[in-house]
C-alpha cells in the first residue's frame, strides 16, 4: 500500500497527541506490579506461626498507611511516558527509593495494627508474595534508573546503598517489630548471631585457602599451557560434582585421616575446591590478557623477569582477578548454606530447621541474610574491580 | 661501537640470520631493510640479546655482548617497537622514566629528564606529563615510546619498525623529529623498516638483507646509483630508482651561482626531484633558485644538471 505524498504530514499531529512509551523497561515493571497490587497477598495474617494464614491484598489492608504508596507509584507511571533525560532518571531513582520505603512502612503499620487487635496474642503477620514482588520490582526500577544515569561505579554503589537507608531507619526505630519475621528474629537472636558468625567463618575458611592455593596455580597455568589444560579440566570436573555429593565424598577420607568428617573442616575443604576454579581461571586469564607489546618493551628496556612480573603483569592482571574473586565469594556465600547439612552451621542451619518444621518465617530468617550478604559482597567487589581497573587500565 | 662477526641464528632447520658481518660506527644511522622473513628484525634483536645468536660473535664497545648481564646491556641501549608497548597503568611521565628508575636515578634528575624529553618530542610537558597512554593518539603514543627509549641517554637506539603502524602524517612528523634528534645528539641509531622511502630519508647507511644475508650495504645514493645486482635494483623500485635518486639530492648542490632565469624561484632546499617536476610542469629548461629562508636569488639550475652523477655524500 502506498500513501500519497503529504499523508504523513496529515497523520503526524494525531500521533503526537497520544502519549508514547519512552521507557519500556519501566513500563514492563509497572505492568508487572498491577497483579501484585490487586490480586496477590501483601501480607498474610495467621493465628500462630505454624499455619499459613489468610491472604490480605494491598487494597484490603486495614492500615491507612497504604496511601503512602500513591505518590511514588504515580511518579513512576508518569515516568514511563517521560522523555529520556537525566533529571527524569534521577526522579525515577528517588521515586523507586520512596516506593521501597513506603512498602516497608505500610507492612510494618499493618502488622502493628493487626497485632494490636484484641484476642490476637499469638497472631502472626507475615509478608506475602505481593509484597516481595513489589520490593523486587521497585529494586529493579531503581537499578535500571541508576544504569541510565550512567554514574561512575563508586557513585552508583553509593546511590544504590542509599536506597537501603529508609529500611535501616525503619528497622532501627522498631516500626517493623510486629512483623512475624522480626518476631522470629527476636525469639532466635542468639541463634541468628551465631549463624551469621559461622556463615562468615565458613566463607573465609574456604576463600583464604583457595586464594593461597589458586593464585600460584593460576600463575603456573598462565606460564605453561601444559599445566593449564589438565589443571582447568580437573577443576571443571570438581565444579560439576553436586555440593552434597562432595560433602559426602569427603567424609570417608577425612575419617581415615582421623579427622571429623562433619562440621567446619569438611565444609571448608569442599568449598575451597569449588572456589579454586574461578580463582585459578581469573588469575590465569588476568595474566594472559596483559599486552604482549608492553612485555616486549619492558624486556627490551632491561626489566628483569621479577620486575616485569611485579611492575607490569600483576597490576594489569589484578582487575580480572578481582572479578574472579567476586564470582567466587558470591558463590561461596550461597554454597555455605548447604554446608549446614554436614553440621557446619551457618544460615543453612536456620533454613533447614525451618523447612523441617514448616516454619516459613524461620526459612526466611535464614535466606534473607544470605541474599543480603551475597548482594553486599557482589557490590563491594564490583566497586573494588572498578577502582582497580580505573587505576590499572586507564 | 657495535660489531657483528659472522653471526647467525637458526630456528630448527631455518637459518633466520646467516653469517652476517657488520660494523656500526658511533653516530651512524643504520637502517636494516628487507622483505618480511629477511631476518632484519632478528638481527636487530640479537644486538640487545632479546634473541641470542648461535653463531659468530657480537661486540658492543669492544666487548662480547655475552659478557654483559642482559639487563645491563639493554639498559644501555634504547628500544622502541612498532606496537609501542607503553605500560597502560602508568602515566606518560612514569613510562618515560622506566629505565632511569631501573638505574635508580635521583628523583629530581628523572623529573627534569622527562620534561626535557617531552619537549624534545614536541609534547608540551605540563599538558602530557600526567596523561595516560589511552588518552593519546597513536602518533603521540609513539612520541612517548621514542622518548622512553631515549630516557637514560642510551649509547645506541634500537628501533624495530617504530613508525610502521602510524598514519602517514604522524609518520612523516616523527621521521623529521628523529632526523633532528640524530643530527643534534650524534647518537648511534639502528632501525629496522620495510619502508624504502623511510630508509632513504633517514639512513646514513642502508643494509639490505635477503634470506638472512646482507645483499648490499652502503649510503642511500650508493645503493640507488650502483646496485650490486638485479635484486637490489628491483628492491629499490626498478623504474622509480632514478626519481628516488633525484629525491635524495638538494638543488643547492647544482646551482650555477649568479645566473638568472625567469619565473618563480625554487627554494634551495628543494630536491632535484622537485626541480624535475617543475621543469616538466613549466615546460622550461632553466629555473631560478632562491635561499629558502631569505628569498634571495642564488642562481639558476639547468635541466641537464639532473643528469650529472650524484655527489658521493648525499
Amino acid at each position: 500500500m502506498s500513501l500519497p505524498p503529504g499523508a504523513a504530514l496529515v497523520v503526524a499531529p494525531g500521533q503526537h497527541a497520544a502519549p508514547r512509551v519512552r521507557n519500556r523497561v519501566l513500563g514492563v515493571l509497572v505492568l508487572a506490579a498491577l497483579p501484585a497490587v490487586g490480586a496477590l497477598a501483601f501480607v498474610r495474617v495467621a493465628p500462630n506461626r505454624l499455619v499459613t494464614g489468610e491472604a490480605v491484598t494491598l487494597l484490603g489492608l486495614m492500615s491507612e498507611a497504604r496511601h503512602a504508596l500513591w505518590l511514588p507509584a504515580a511518579v513512576l507511571m508518569f515516568a514511563v511516558f517521560a522523555p529520556a533525560a537525566r533529571w527524569v532518571h534521577a526522579t525515577v531513582l528517588v521515586a523507586s527509593a520512596g516506593l521501597l520505603a513506603a512498602l516497608f512502612w505500610i507492612a510494618g503499620s499493618e502488622a502493628a495494627l493487626q497485632s494490636a487487635a484484641p484476642a490476637s496474642g499469638l497472631a502472626r503477620v507475615s509478608l506475602g508474595g505481593g509484597f516481595w514482588l513489589l520490593v523486587v520490582l521497585a529494586g529493579l526500577a531503581a537499578a535500571d534508573a541508576a544504569q541510565r544515569l550512567d554514574l561512575a561505579p563508586a557513585r552508583r554503589t553509593i546511590a544504590l546503598a542509599a536506597l537501603l537507608l529508609p529500611l535501616a531507619a525503619l528497622l532501627a526505630a522498631g516500626h517493623l517489630d510486629a512483623l512475624s519475621l522480626l518476631k522470629e528474629y527476636d525469639n532466635r537472636r542468639e541463634a541468628f548471631d551465631a549463624a551469621l558468625l559461622r556463615h562468615l567463618q565458613i566463607v573465609l575458611a574456604a576463600l583464604l585457602p583457595a586464594l593461597a592455593i589458586g593464585v600460584p596455580l593460576g600463575v603456573a597455568a598462565a606460564r605453561s599451557p601444559a599445566i593449564a589444560g589438565p589443571l582447568l579440566a580437573a577443576l571443571n570436573i570438581i565444579q560439576t560434582v553436586p555440593s552434597i555429593a562432595l560433602f559426602a565424598l569427603l567424609i570417608a577420607p577425612l575419617a581415615a585421616l582421623g579427622l571429623r568428617g562433619i562440621g567446619l573442616l569438611p565444609a571448608a575443604i569442599a568449598l575451597t575446591l569449588y572456589a579454586l576454579l574461578p580463582i585459578v581461571h581469573g588469575t590465569a586469564s588476568g595474566l594472559a590478557q596483559v599486552s604482549a607489546a608492553a612485555l616486549e618493551a619492558g624486556r627490551g628496556m632491561g626489566m628483569t623477569a621479577a620486575q616485569l612480573f611485579w611492575r607490569v603483569r600483576v597490576p594489569l592482571a589484578l582487575p580480572v582477578l578481582a572479578s574472579g574473586l567476586r564470582v567466587t565469594t558470591v558463590q561461596l556465600i550461597g554454597l555455605a548454606v548447604v554446608a549446614a547439612l554436614i553440621g557446619a552451621g551457618g544460615f543453612g542451619a536456620l533454613v533447614f530447621q525451618g523447612l523441617a518444621s514448616s516454619a516459613i518465617d524461620l526459612v526466611m530468617l535464614g535466606v534473607l541474610p544470605v541474599v543480603a550478604l551475597a548482594v553486599a559482597a557482589d557490590a563491594g567487589f564490583a566497586l573494588l574491580a572498578a577502582l582497580l581497573r580505573k587505576d590499572a587500565a586507564r | 661501537m657495535i660489531e657483528l662477526r659472522e653471526v647467525g641464528k637458526s630456528y630448527g632447520a631455518v637459518r633466520a640470520v646467516d653469517g652476517v658481518s657488520l660494523t656500526i660506527e658511533r653516530a651512524e644511522f643504520v637502517v636494516l631493510i628487507g622483505a618480511s622473513g629477511s631476518g632484519k628484525s632478528t638481527l636487530l634483536k640479537m644486538i640487545n640479546r632479546l634473541v641470542e645468536h648461535d653463531q659468530g660473535m657480537v661486540l658492543f664497545q669492544g666487548e662480547q655482548i655475552r659478557a654483559f648481564k642482559p639487563e645491563d646491556l639493554r639498559r644501555r641501549m634504547g628500544y622502541a617497537i612498532q606496537s609501542i608497548g607503553l605500560f597502560p597503568h602508568w602515566s606518560v611521565a612514569r613510562n618515560i622514566a622506566t629505565v632511569p628508575q631501573l638505574l635508580r636515578w635521583p628523583r629530581e634528575r628523572i623529573a627534569a629528564r622527562v620534561d626535557e624529553l617531552l619537549a624534545l618530542l614536541d609534547l608540551e610537558p605540563a599538558l602530557y606529563r600526567e596523561r595516560y597512554p589511552h588518552q593519546l593518539s597513536g602518533g603521540q603514543q609513539q612520541r612517548v615510546g621514542v622518548a622512553r627509549a631515549l630516557a637514560a641517554d642510551p649509547e645506541v637506539l634500537l628501533m624495530d619498525e617504530p613508525f610502521g603502524a602510524l598514519d602517514p602524517i604522524s609518520r612523516q612528523a616523527l621521521q623529521h623529529e628523529l632526523i633532528r634528534i640524530h643530527r643534534a645528539s650524534r647518537r648511534t641509531i639502528v632501525m629496522v623498516t620495510h619502508d624504502i622511502g623511510e630508509a632513504l630519508r633517514l639512513a646514513t647507511r642502508i643494509v639490505l638483507l635477503d634470506r638472512g644475508r646482507i645483499v648490499q650495504a652502503g649510503t642511500p645514493a650508493q645503493l640507488l646509483a650502483h646496485p650490486a645486482d638485479d635484486f637490489v635494483r628491483e628492491f629499490f623500485g626498478g623504474d622509480e630508482r632514478g626519481l628516488r635518486l633525484l629525491a635524495l639530492q638538494p638543488v643547492a648542490e647544482r646551482v650555477h651561482a649568479g645566473e638568472s632565469a625567469p619565473g618563480e624561484p625554487l627554494p634551495h632546499t628543494a630536491s632535484l626531484r622537485d626541480a624535475l617536476s617543475q621543469f616538466i610542469a613549466r615546460g622550461v629548461s632553466r629555473l631560478p633558485v632562491a635561499d629558502a629562508a631569505s628569498g634571495r636569488v642564488l642562481g639558476a639550475i639547468h635541466f641537464d644538471d639532473l643528469l650529472a652523477p650524484p655527489s658521493p655524500t648525499p
